[in-house]
């Protein structure tokens, strides 16, 4: 049985999506909580980055991004797909934004999830203490791991803040051996997308013990219209995604230079 | 060790051949079988029906050309130019002759009818006035029963015009014993009677009728045979003369005698494929559980070393090519219900063996491959899945699905088997189930189920609501109580189900009529040799011969209905946030837009009645003056904005595949509406009548013929697919589709359901989300949904095709039931293909 404790713990969610099958083991429900540290240039979720409930145009109509709920209410859709979880060996993601700046929420997600039986990941930087980090482990089966840059300047540059704290932290996660951890690369041109900039990242996940999998997530633009929506400026504007041939050359560079199994997409 | 090897296998240069030569020039109607059947006819007018028929089919057989097309390994055509049609007057003729010089201009399935054969077609078809099929079912109807088929509240012109189908026969009977194994038993069924019995005179002449038809056959056989031969010896290239030497070998030993190899019974499979079309204009005849009957031959070849998997792959492959090289012309409107040039022939592959193990073999997998190196619309490729179905097998066929070729489609046996079983089948029969057309399952070799026996428009009943009854000006249903007068949502649910079961009432009707006509007017001699227990019975399978009857019509429209109703009850009824007569302004001026002539006619209609009750003088200009005010009237500035806001309301309200409890439980009690009242009707044959819920492609153009709905849905626009959520409104991803779908009670729709769902090929993409996919299908099945299909192609594709059909020959998509080549579907039907929600994202 949850926790009643657990079950009414509040957060800020903007959105809930069913059927997420490459993000995790199986047939998924991702949900996006509200607020981010960073502010890549690239995201493709530009409505996740501020906590504050906000209002965006989306075809013509006016949208509010952004709601309070308690874990239960978040629960009622979660739980519908529970047949597709059992057969699949799927479950619950979190995303966000970053899930850990609400940690007490996403700590209270999780933990009645696995109360349940149910699998978990979350996709994160790990931009947060380590403390926190740490009080959210036990309850976490696959930690889905963003390293952008291994370069502290051009990570600030691009995303707001130096990695210094997110690399320790990716150390900190595979020592602890409580997790799945997985590590994941947004491939954006003009950011990363040279082959010395992936394989850095890549020899970097390669010395964390227990690290097996990378995935290269190549750029996309889907996003670009929630800027308008939102009033912002898209910074990227212009850039175009990679072909396949470009991905695939990464994908093989990571090969080459590690004992990673690399996939494109998640 | 595995149970099966499932390695690949390469397509060889021939088969891509064979599939541009089928595809090179349009299709041709033939007038061949017209004559010859007119012929028969003509020279047998005083003879038992049943013996005309065969003297008829005879005749067609001796006499109709044949031709063996470059680079073929099965031989048997039934037009000279490939994928084109021959004519069956004796079901009716008018609509064809009406359409001789459109056929070839018209949007869906078009066809080239060149002058000679046109006039030759006209000419038989004088003898045949007053004659047909088609005559005899409308005088068997009642007048109120034509009136509802004239105004589109269901259509039943499938088999109104042409002959039945939809049925899977005794292939493995043919195979092991040959046909001289059906004349055997009928004769011997002969012999035991006495010529004193009460049902001999039809029984023996029935019998008779079966062995002329068999020895027609092997004469049409012999007769491949020679020309195989004739070729040969003129054949300069060393390789194809062999080749053509062993068409005629094969040629003189099926389907007459058993066959002996892997490579004689694919012929035989395929001369019953093409001579039972041949015979009667009916399509959905089925080959069903391929992999299961060709299995002895293939695994004897193998063990024997006498036939290659590579060898077995190519005759499957040409098997595949042959069943493209059938077509059927059909009436203009009925082309756009069916479009695509579809014959439905299902080919079913995998699933469970009647002791309940596990059948998938070799054969299974390599129906999967025939579809990936011939990738046309023929056979509806389905697989079954069960809880035992090898994880390799089901990811084969996601892989198949991946392409966007549309197949296969996924059945599945813990829904199906016990549904069967509540119908009267045994365990053993039921588990041995193949599915006919697109979605029907039955036991194949015993069944005339006339499924497919009409299309019920279930958003018809519902504009009755409003209308008490009245269409265009007509009191077509029965005058239900008015709606302005209605209290509570219980009242018009009331109203709702009485129109319906009204309807239902006709529709049975019409199916009857039609039934009893094709009993007494086009008995099917060779068919009845082919399914049990015709033999025994001495009945033909039209007269009530077989095993198993049913009659399957199949509804459509649930998700429209259910969110009207939905619609209605919370903003009408409960929030009170839209008045009733409000409502039905809306509806009655389509939202303010009287353009589209459905909604015009009605206006106009009602108008011409009115002017009738006041005595007012019935002028085409004046009545038009008065359509125009009453048009003005409905339509004013502040009535238009008040119908914007209503639509705006109805789209807050919760839509049904969403997985809202409420939406979906509305969609389950309507779709109850339909499937229950059914249950209580009765055949000419002793059948009962069995729900189907799914348009196949009906529900574009049916959409045409029906006025606005309460679910938003303007006038003339399509009605909703399938079981499923209306196009667009499913915005919650599949799993929410698939769990609002799963709460319809589809066990009692014995004719089957169908579920589309639309992917983007990267919903697909790696080895994740190929496991995710099936699982998504097995969680589905868990829930005891039947059937599900998918179209994996992107929208800028679809897009682009529209624009360039060129460039698109052969993009095969799912629609409905069955799959068909893209650029031959109607452009409104493109589009509907293409709003279909992406999920996955």
């Amino acid at each position: 049985m949850a926790d009643l404790e657990l079950l009414n713990q509040t957060g800020r969610i903007f959105d809930i999506q069913r059927y997420s099958i490459h993000d995790g083991p199986g047939i998924r429900t991702i949900v996006f909580l509200k607020g981010c540290v960073l502010r890549c240039r690239w995201c493709c979720n530009p409505e996740s980055q501020n906590y504050a409930i906000e209002t965006m145009v989306q075809n013509g109509k006016e949208k509010t991004v952004g709601r309070d709920v308690t874990v239960a209410e978040v629960f009622e859709t979660v739980e519908k797909d529970w047949s597709y979880y059992r057969r699949s060996g799927g479950g619950l993601t979190l995303s966000g934004g970053e899930s850990l700046c609400q940690p007490d929420f996403a700590r209270a997600l999780l933990a009645t999830a696995k109360s349940k039986g149910m699998n978990t990941a979350m996709e994160s930087m790990a931009c947060a203490s380590f403390e926190v980090i740490d009080s959210i482990l036990p309850y976490l089966d696959t930690y889905l791991m963003d390293i952008k840059h291994t370069n502290p300047n051009k990570h600030k540059e691009f995303t707001g803040r130096s990695n210094e704290l997110m690399l320790e932290n990716a150390r900190k996660i595979a020592e602890s051996g409580k997790t799945n951890l997985v590590i994941r690369v947004p491939v954006i041109p003009t950011f990363n997308d040279s082959v010395d900039e992936i394989v850095s990242i890549a020899q970097f996940a390669d010395k964390l013990p227990g690290v097996k999998k990378i995935h290269l997530l190549p750029y996309h633009r889907l996003g670009q219209d929630k800027y308008e929506g939102l009033g912002r400026k898209y910074l990227m504007d212009g850039i175009v995604p990679q072909d396949k041939e470009h991905m695939e050359m990464l994908k093989k560079a990571v090969v080459n230079n590690s004992n990673l199994v690399c996939q494109i997409g998640g | 060790m595995a149970k099966f090897d499932s390695s690949r296998i390469k397509r060889t240069d021939r088969i891509q051949k064979l599939i541009d030569d089928l595809y090179a020039d349009m299709p041709e109607v033939e007038s061949a079988r017209a004559i010859l059947i007119t012929e028969a006819y003509k020279a047998t007018e005083n003879e038992p029906l049943i013996i005309r028929r065969a003297k008829a089919f005879q005749h067609i057989l001796e006499n109709i050309p044949i031709v063996i097309r470059p680079n073929e390994l099965i031989v048997g055509s039934t037009t000279l130019k490939p994928h084109s049609c021959q004519t069956y007057p004796e079901f009716s003729y008018e609509w064809l002759e009406a359409e001789f010089e459109t056929a070839e201009t018209r949007e869906a399935d078009p066809f080239r009818v060149p002058k000679k054969a046109a006039d030759e077609i006209r000419e038989a078809n004088k003898y045949w006035k007053g004659k047909t099929n088609f005559d005899l079912a409308t005088s068997y109807m009642e007048p109120e029963t034509l009136k509802a088929i004239e105004h589109n509240i269901f259509t039943t012109g499938n088999y109104y015009y042409n002959g039945v189908g939809h049925v899977n026969v005794q292939y493995d009977k043919v195979i092991n014993e040959g046909l001289e194994g059906v004349m055997a038993k009928a004769a011997a069924e002969l012999s035991s009677m006495e010529v004193s019995d009460g049902n001999y005179c039809e029984k023996s002449r029935l019998l008779q009728a079966i062995i002329l038809s068999c020895h027609a056959v092997i004469g049409y056989a012999q007769r491949y045979a020679n020309l195989a031969d004739e070729m040969a010896s003129k054949e300069s290239n060393p390789v194809r003369k062999e080749e053509l030497k062993q068409i005629a070998v094969n040629c003189r030993q099926v389907p007459g005698k058993p066959a002996k190899t892997f490579y004689q019974a694919v012929q035989t499979v395929w001369f019953l494929q093409q001579l039972l079309q041949l015979e009667s204009s009916g399509h959905s005849i089925s080959p069903g559980r391929f992999d299961q009957y060709m299995y002895p031959l293939y695994k004897k070849g193998i063990e024997e070393g006498t036939l290659t998997r590579e060898q077995a792959q190519e005759y499957i492959d040409c098997f595949w090519i042959k069943l493209n090289d059938l077509n059927k012309i059909r009436d203009g409107e009925s082309a756009k219900g069916f479009a695509g040039y579809g014959l439905f022939q299902n080919l079913i592959a995998g699933g469970q063996d009647t002791e309940g193990r596990d059948a998938t073999n070799d054969l299974s997998f390599m129906c999967i491959e025939a579809s990936f190196h011939v990738p046309l619309p023929q056979p509806s490729l389905s697989v079954r899945v069960w809880n035992g179905s090898p994880r390799e097998f089901l990811i084969r066929a996601a892989e198949l699905t991946k392409t966007g070729i549309g197949l296969p489609a996924y059945y599945n046996d813990e829904g199906i088997i016990p549904m069967l079983m509540s119908q009267g089948l045994t365990l053993e029969e039921a588990r041995n189930y193949c599915i006919i057309g697109c979605v029907e399952p039955q036991i194949g070799g015993k069944t005339w189920g006339w499924h497919d026996a009409a299309f019920y428009n279930m958003c018809r009943p519902l504009e009755f609501v409003f209308s008490s009854g009245m269409d265009n000006g007509e009191q077509l249903g029965p005058k239900t109580q008015d709606v302005l007068t209605m209290q509570t949502f219980e009242e018009f649910e009331k109203a709702y189900q009485e129109q319906t079961e009204y309807f239902i009432k006709l529709l049975v009707n019409s199916d009857n009529a039609i039934d009893r006509a094709h009993a007494e007017r086009v008995p099917l001699p060779f068919l009845a040799g082919l399914v049990d227990d015709c033999i025994k019975t001495g009945k033909t399978c039209e007269q009530g011969g077989a095993v198993y009857n049913f009659t399957g019509p199949q509804g459509f429209g649930i998700a429209n209905v259910a969110d009207g109703m939905l619609a209605i009850k919370k903003l009408v009824f409960e929030q009170k946030k839209v008045s009733m007569s409000e409502l039905k302004d809306a509806l009655f001026f389509n939202f303010g837009d009287c353009t589209p002539d459905v909604v015009k006619n009605n206006i106009a209609g009602t108008v011409t009645r009115q002017m009738i009750a006041n005595g007012q003088k019935i002028a085409p200009s004046e009545v038009e003056k008065a359509v125009q005010a009453v048009i003005a009237a409905g339509t004013t500035k502040e009535k238009v904005k008040r119908y914007e806001e209503i639509l705006s309301l109805i789209d807050d309200v919760d839509s049904y595949g969403n997985d809202i409890e409420e939406a979906d439980m509305m969609a389950r009690d309507m779709a109850y509406t339909y499937t229950k009242p059914l249950r209580q009707y009765k055949n000419p044959r002793g059948g009962k009548y069995q729900a189907g819920l799914y348009p196949v492609s009906a529900n574009v153009p049916l959409g045409v013929t029906t006025g606005a709905t309460p679910d938003g849905r303007r006038a003339g626009r399509p009605i909703a697919d399938g079981i499923g959520p209306m196009q667009g409104r499913d915005v919650s991803g599949p799993t929410a589709t698939a769990n609002s779908v799963a709460m319809l009670d589809q066990s009692i729709v014995g004719n089957g359901t169908l579920l589309n769902q639309k992917f983007h090929p990267s919903a697909l993409s790696g080895d994740d989300g190929l496991n995710n996919f099936v699982d998504l299908i097995r969680t589905y099945f868990d829930m005891k949904g039947l059937h599900m299909q998918f179209n994996v192609v992107s929208r800028e594709i679809l897009l682009d095709a529209q624009k360039h059909p060129e460039n698109y020959k052969y993009l095969v998509v799912r629609v409905a039931g069955y799959s068909a080549l893209f650029t031959g579907l109607s452009k409104s039907l493109q589009d509907d293909i293409i709003a279909r929600t992406e999920q996955g994202f």
